[in-house]
């Protein structure tokens, strides 16, 4: 359960982002890739832990999932897989480890008010 | 009170272990050291693994040790009697390493005196995929007595490593384990990925693994040379 100290990385990186623009966070979005290690439902929980005491107390975190998306060499284009347990190309099964994204775990937009 | 707005930021939440981990290889790289991370379930028997890798590099080359547990020192003690240097990275309730915790346990200590250093992960397969410890090679372990489909129920870290191990053969028999099946399931989640099944215990298959380090290692200093 690695999950409290990433949620922690995320409350700091949103408090950092914050202090800078002088501003109240309400919400969080993340973009959290099917390859990130990171279970949502785990940080989920492990948000509200860490923003306890904090100016994020109470905020939100919105998490926008990330599929795999790898490239396949033979249909010459990039595709969705449907499972991380089978990196072949959906269409025409061809293996791949070529992964273009999934490993997010990014901030990317913050709910601010002034 | 005004309405909320949504302002865009870019903050990778793993950043600074990322930019440690970077540091590192660079060392790495420049020290000339080829450094191999373990990962496993607790029990697979890593340490038994690594003792015997330590023992059997150690005539021709230069190995070191770093092992991470909850809380014992246990690891460390049975890998000194390798005689290589071991250091035991102690991570208390954290349930992987980071990269700065190998930064640190390796302060004062010289690479450019070794060939390989090895970075024996908290037994988990959860947690230590999302670390980069800047690493050359990662390395997952499985005992045959896991069962076949370990791959496809922890595919985020099989697809981040780079080899697999199937050990403990010695109870392949009494266990029926099916070769053919793990080695799809690996296959399932990290196509292409090298394979080799063998006994810590009794050393069947210990040679070409540890041929294959050697050729790493040959192959690390050739680029680094060129």
């Amino acid at each position: 359960m690695h999950e409290l100290s990433i949620a922690m990385g995320i409350v700091d990186a949103a408090m950092d982002e914050a202090r800078q623009r002088g501003v109240q966070v309400s919400a969080v979005h993340l973009r959290l890739g099917a390859l990130s290690g990171v279970v949502k439902d785990a940080l989920l929980f492990c948000y509200e832990v860490a923003c306890q005491d904090t100016p994020l107390a109470g905020s939100r975190l919105i998490v926008e999932d990330v599929p795999v998306v790898v490239f396949c060499s033979r249909c010459n284009d990039t595709r969705v897989l449907g499972s991380v347990q089978s990196f072949s190309c959906p269409e025409c099964n061809t293996p791949t480890m070529d992964v273009r994204k999934g490993k997010e775990l990014e901030v990317f937009a913050l709910e601010v008010e002034e | 009170m005004s309405e909320p707005r949504l302002v865009e930021v870019r903050r990778n939440v793993l950043k600074q272990n990322d930019v440690i981990a970077r540091s590192l290889r660079e060392q790495f790289r420049e020290a000339g050291v080829f450094v191999v991370s373990l990962v496993s379930s607790p029990g697979s028997g890593k340490t038994t693994f690594l003792e015997k890798t330590l023992t059997l590099l150690q005539p021709q080359y230069r190995v070191a040790a770093l092992v991470g547990d909850l809380a014992t020192e246990n690891d460390a003690v049975r890998l000194a009697r390798s005689k290589a240097p071991v250091k035991q990275i102690t991570t208390g309730t954290l349930c992987h390493l980071e990269a700065a915790m190998v930064q640190n346990a390796l302060s004062d200590w010289d690479l450019h005196q070794l060939d390989f250093l090895f970075i024996e992960n908290v037994g988990n397969l959860v947690c230590p995929s999302s670390y980069d410890l800047g690493e050359s090679l990662r390395l997952v372990l499985m005992s045959v007595t896991e069962g076949e489909d370990k791959p496809l129920k922890y595919p985020t870290i099989f697809n981040s490593a780079d080899v697999a191990v199937i050990t403990k053969n010695e109870l392949a028999a009494a266990v029926e384990f099916d070769w053919e099946t793990a080695r799809k399931s690996i296959e399932s989640v990290r196509p292409g990925m090298k394979i080799f099944r063998l006994s810590a215990k009794t050393g069947e298959g210990m040679t070409e693994y540890l041929e294959f380090l050697g050729q790493q290692l040959r192959e690390r200093r050739s680029v680094v040379l060129r």
